[in-house]
């Protein structure tokens, strides 16, 4: 690690900085959706589809209208008076805010009840009847695409099938060439399923219109706050929304994940009613529905294959994709990039070519597609790129760390241009292996697991060296719905020296408030706890796309450094101005300008701050900010290599970790305390498909995973004590080096647990287990292998 | 809906309130008393974003009325500061990194609270058993049982 630049009294960049916004926190006194309470304020429940596709024949609301603080029932009919029954998604595909006539998943939104009271509004709820015709459903996207299979999006004219979109990356001709010339071919099938992000704060809104001055403000439960009220302003333009009085407040949000970036149905109806009654109106949505309805991730059935020669050098990789994408292309993907970050597949090797396509089809789940804590669908393209490596390094009987060490990119071969497109910025990947098989004793580890096996006990050892991509990012290539992913950054520094500091993103949990303002001290020599970081109120922040896909720190975090420098830059001027004398004679160390020779001639940043409003130059503006939309010149690519110790219980099946290291390399680190805290809670993550978490559907589309009771998030019993050590290869391109940490143990995580229990089980013929890997999946395979006890 | 006459003592206060039968102790603290530090994360027991101490004992407050626990005391968040400083869980979370998006942290904080009453020294398998039925999705529990170790100590 090295060492900091600035004092721990400024805590710029490399310090553990306690985190400044934990004081609130820590006495209950944060400020989620849920605890805004208006004046007046009513709320709203909603009546969801028992079915997965159905007919709707009617909706009878006279029995719920006639409960005592029942306000209004809202129908699918009564927003089409509006033209509000749909709303285009963020892939530009459209999907239903009520239906006027079919659902088309379990747990669809069917109606709303706006009530004066929690209760009375799930009294209605439950006194409303729906009248449906169940219709045949798609629920097995490998069937979608069969010819007599029901088409569902009869709304959109024309449509005769069920796919959506086929996309490929790579070169197809080269790669068949390769397969055909390659001593060793593996192949492999492998399902990513369907999972939810489950922060424990659910989704939900207060929409507070003003019918006097005609403002709209919602407090939301989003990620995005400056995109969701461009959003509002283009579906709700027709009905008099204008943008300039639309306010999205994202107060403290209880984990994102993914899951708060898209515009939910709730939020719609529950701005609708807001408007039409003229109070303000609350939506919260309880946890089953937050697992039912919203936005699921990952869902990829892929077959991953790859070519080598018998030395074990890689000569081409392709996947092909089956991607179900629920009834609606609702995923959270930059507009270019349908099946996301995917081709990034190629990972951390030296691939002379690769091919690889998604296809994705409609059927009759919740739409969907978000990140589960992941830039967009890496987490896939990294499961797929690692498990086949090690069913290569199994066919090869190659250590699956020799293997690995034998293919990776050449430290020199950096900026490195993948196979598929992609320019990594920088990266040392066989340092970050070394450092890993070096701290958790890998040699002495196979030792333990021969010596093990003879004895017939189940150990295995997992590896997985990931390349991420993340930043999104470059405004050439970029753009949700049109609108390009810089980011902002808006720099006020008071006469005092103390600063004010509003970004276009939104933190979830991830220290914001703290590692921007280590930003912002590293560049102006201020010392963080001086500088307020605030983010989530589209009246007072500039604009930016928001907190995803790791994006923060490569793009608003770039965007606090280049306005910090802005400020620097007026600060020279003024300090020359002060210290008579030219800004070529002054030089900066942290906090203070000094002349060149003359070090006791000086000036503070807090005594050119006074200055820039009680003494600036003639000629000069008075005051200190600045503005910075950061546009990256390119993405960023986090990298690490994960080494996993698993033991199976051969009588239950289960799978326990041992050990899981984790070296980790994000570039430039600005909180190594929160660095870590992003690393632990994103293996936990990683764990959590890995071996617990599933969304399945039976036959008929009915949930299976809908609740906690069956929808298992991990608790301090399953979760590891997490390992972590660190690599340091800053990213050229970004201001001051990071690359982003948010999601890489997500990635990283699931193919490194895999690897272990596969190499746990592989010399009984395991070659691949498929996800989540839970005792009863496990001990079937213990079964038939004729070693469960 | 029949009402009720309850009186609670909450954080040491009794508050006295006309309640209807069903209204669920952690709306009774949220919204009847604006203490919002409670949070709501499943309605089922399930997550423990909304535990108080029930008369001493780790509650899901989300699974238990308001007229259950008349006549008792609860402890929530926003009773933990003593003389108006954090209180060693309080100030473990903060110095070893135990929260992120902190909405788990109320629940969390006060289950750790009502273990280190009843275990002033608890090994690290005895912390994660604790507060094994309180879901945290940010920080894999890794500084959460930390924190509690630091508090442990702090408290001697």
């Amino acid at each position: 690690m090295t060492t900091p630049r600035t004092s721990a009294k400024i805590s710029g960049l490399g310090h553990s900085m306690k985190r400044k916004e934990d004081p609130r926190f820590l006495r209950g006194r944060g400020n989620y959706v849920d605890d805004i309470q208006l004046p007046g304020m009513l709320h709203m429940d909603i009546v969801r589809s028992p079915f997965a596709h159905a007919k709707i024949n009617s909706i009878d609301s006279t029995r719920a209208m006639k409960i005592p603080g029942v306000l209004a029932v809202i129908t699918g009919e009564t927003l089409a008076k509006y033209n509000l029954h749909w709303m285009p998604t963020l892939m530009s595909d459209t999907q239903m805010v009520l239906p006027t006539d079919r659902v088309m998943y379990q747990a669809q939104e069917v109606a709303a009840v706006i009530a004066t009271d929690r209760y009375i509004a799930a009294d209605a709820v439950e006194a409303i009847e729906v009248d449906y015709d169940p219709l045949e459903p798609v629920i097995d996207a490998k069937k979608a695409m069969d010819p007599g299979a029901p088409v569902l999006r009869t709304d959109k004219p024309g449509k005769k099938d069920n796919h959506i979109f086929h996309w490929e990356a790579g070169d197809r001709e080269r790669t068949e060439q390769a397969f055909r010339d390659a001593d060793v071919v593996v192949s492999q099938e492998m399902y990513i399923p369907r999972i939810h992000v489950a922060s424990i704060e659910t989704c939900g809104c207060v929409a507070d219109f003003d019918r006097v001055n005609g403002k709209l403000t919602v407090y939301m439960t989003t990620q995005a706050p400056h995109a969701i009220r461009t959003v509002f302003a283009l579906v709700a333009g027709h009905v008099g929304l204008s943008e300039e009085r639309i306010r999205i407040i994202s107060p403290d949000i209880g984990g994102g994940f993914g899951g708060k970036v898209p515009v939910y149905p709730g939020y719609v109806i529950a701005v609708a009613a807001s408007v039409v009654i003229g109070k303000p109106v609350k939506w919260v949505e309880d946890r089953m529905e937050n697992l039912q309805a919203d936005s699921f991730a990952r869902d990829y059935h892929m077959k991953a294959e790859m070519a080598a020669k018998k030395d074990g050098t890689m000569t081409a990789l392709r996947i092909k994709t089956l991607a179900d994408h629920g009834y609606a292309d609702a995923a959270a993907n930059p507009s270019k990039y349908p099946a996301g970050l995917f081709s990034i597949c190629t990972g951390s090797y030296d691939l002379p070519t690769a091919f690889t396509e998604v296809d994705a089809v409609y059927t009759n789940k919740p739409p969907g597609g978000v990140a589960y804590r992941c830039s967009f669908r890496v987490t896939e393209a990294v499961h797929a790129v690692e498990r086949i490596t090690d069913v290569l390094a199994q066919e090869l009987k190659m250590d699956p760390a020799a293997l690995r060490m034998k293919n990776f990119i050449p430290v020199e071969k950096f900026p490195y241009r993948s196979a598929t497109g992609w320019i990594y910025d920088s990266g040392n990947y066989p340092a970050a292996l070394e450092l890993a098989m070096e701290t958790i004793g890998y040699a002495a580890l196979r030792v333990e697991q021969k010596e093990k096996r003879a004895r017939g006990e189940l150990m295995g050892i997992g590896i997985s060296s990931f390349t991420e991509i993340v930043g999104a990012g470059p405004s050439k290539d970029f753009d949700i719905l049109g609108i390009k992913m810089f980011d902002s950054c808006e720099l006020r520094v008071h006469p005092t020296g103390k600063v004010i500091a509003r970004f276009g993103t939104k933190s979830q949990g991830q220290g914001h408030e703290t590692t921007y303002a280590q930003i912002v001290a590293e560049e102006l020599g201020i010392p963080a706890e001086f500088i307020q970081v605030e983010e989530g109120d589209t009246d007072t922040a500039p604009y930016g796309l928001g907190t995803y896909a790791s994006r923060s720190t490569p793009t608003a975090g770039a965007a606090g450094a280049m306005a910090a420098r802005k400020i620097r830059d007026k600060a020279k001027k003024i300090a020359a101005h002060l210290l008579e004398c030219a800004e070529g004679d002054l030089e900066w160390e942290p906090g203070v300008f000094s002349v060149k020779g003359a070090p006791q001639r000086k000036k503070t940043i807090q005594e050119i701050a006074f200055a820039a409003y009680t003494n600036h130059p003639q000629g000069m503006e008075a005051g200190l900010e600045a503005v910075s939309y950061y546009d990256p010149p390119n993405l960023t690519f986090p990298f690490g290599s994960y080494i996993c110790v698993v033991d199976i219980d051969r009588g239950t099946g289960m799978v326990k970790i041992r050990r899981f290291l984790a070296v980790d390399d994000c570039g430039t680190i600005i909180n190594p305390m929160i660095v870590d805290g992003q690393i632990h809670g994103g293996l936990s993550m990683g764990m959590a498909p890995a071996l617990m978490e599933e969304i399945s559907y039976d036959e008929s589309g009915n949930i299976q995973g809908g609740s906690f009771m069956d929808y298992l998030v991990p608790t301090s019993m399953e979760t590891p004590s997490w390992e972590t050590a660190k690599t340091i290869t800053p990213s050229p391109h970004h201001p001051f080096g990071a690359k982003g940490v948010g999601e890489s143990a997500t990635v990283g995580a699931p193919p490194a647990i895999v690897n272990a229990v596969v190499d746990a089980l592989a010399h009984l013929g395991v070659r691949h287990v498929e996800i989540p890997i839970t005792p009863e999946r496990l001990w079937n395979i213990l079964r038939e292998k004729g070693v469960a006890e | 809906m029949s009402r009720h006459s309850i009186k609670i003592d909450v954080n040491g206060t009794v508050h006295a309130a006309e309640v209807d039968s069903r209204l669920l102790l952690v709306h009774f603290l949220r919204e009847t008393l604006r203490l919002t530090g409670t949070h709501i994360g499943c309605e089922t027991s399930h997550c423990g974003a909304c535990t108080v101490l029930l008369d001493g004992l780790p509650t899901k407050s989300c699974t238990v009325l308001a007229v259950q626990a008349d006549q008792c005391a609860v402890r929530t968040v926003e009773g933990m500061e003593v003389n108006g400083a954090l209180n060693a869980v309080q100030e473990g979370f903060w110095e070893k990194h135990g929260l992120q998006c902190g909405f788990c942290t109320p629940g969390m904080m006060i289950t750790a609270c009502a273990l280190l009453e009843e275990n002033h020294r608890p090994s690290e398998l005895e912390i994660r058993e604790a507060i094994s039925g309180n879901l945290c999705r940010c920080t894999g529990y890794v500084n959460i049982v930390k924190a509690i170790q630091y508090a442990a100590e702090k408290q001697g």
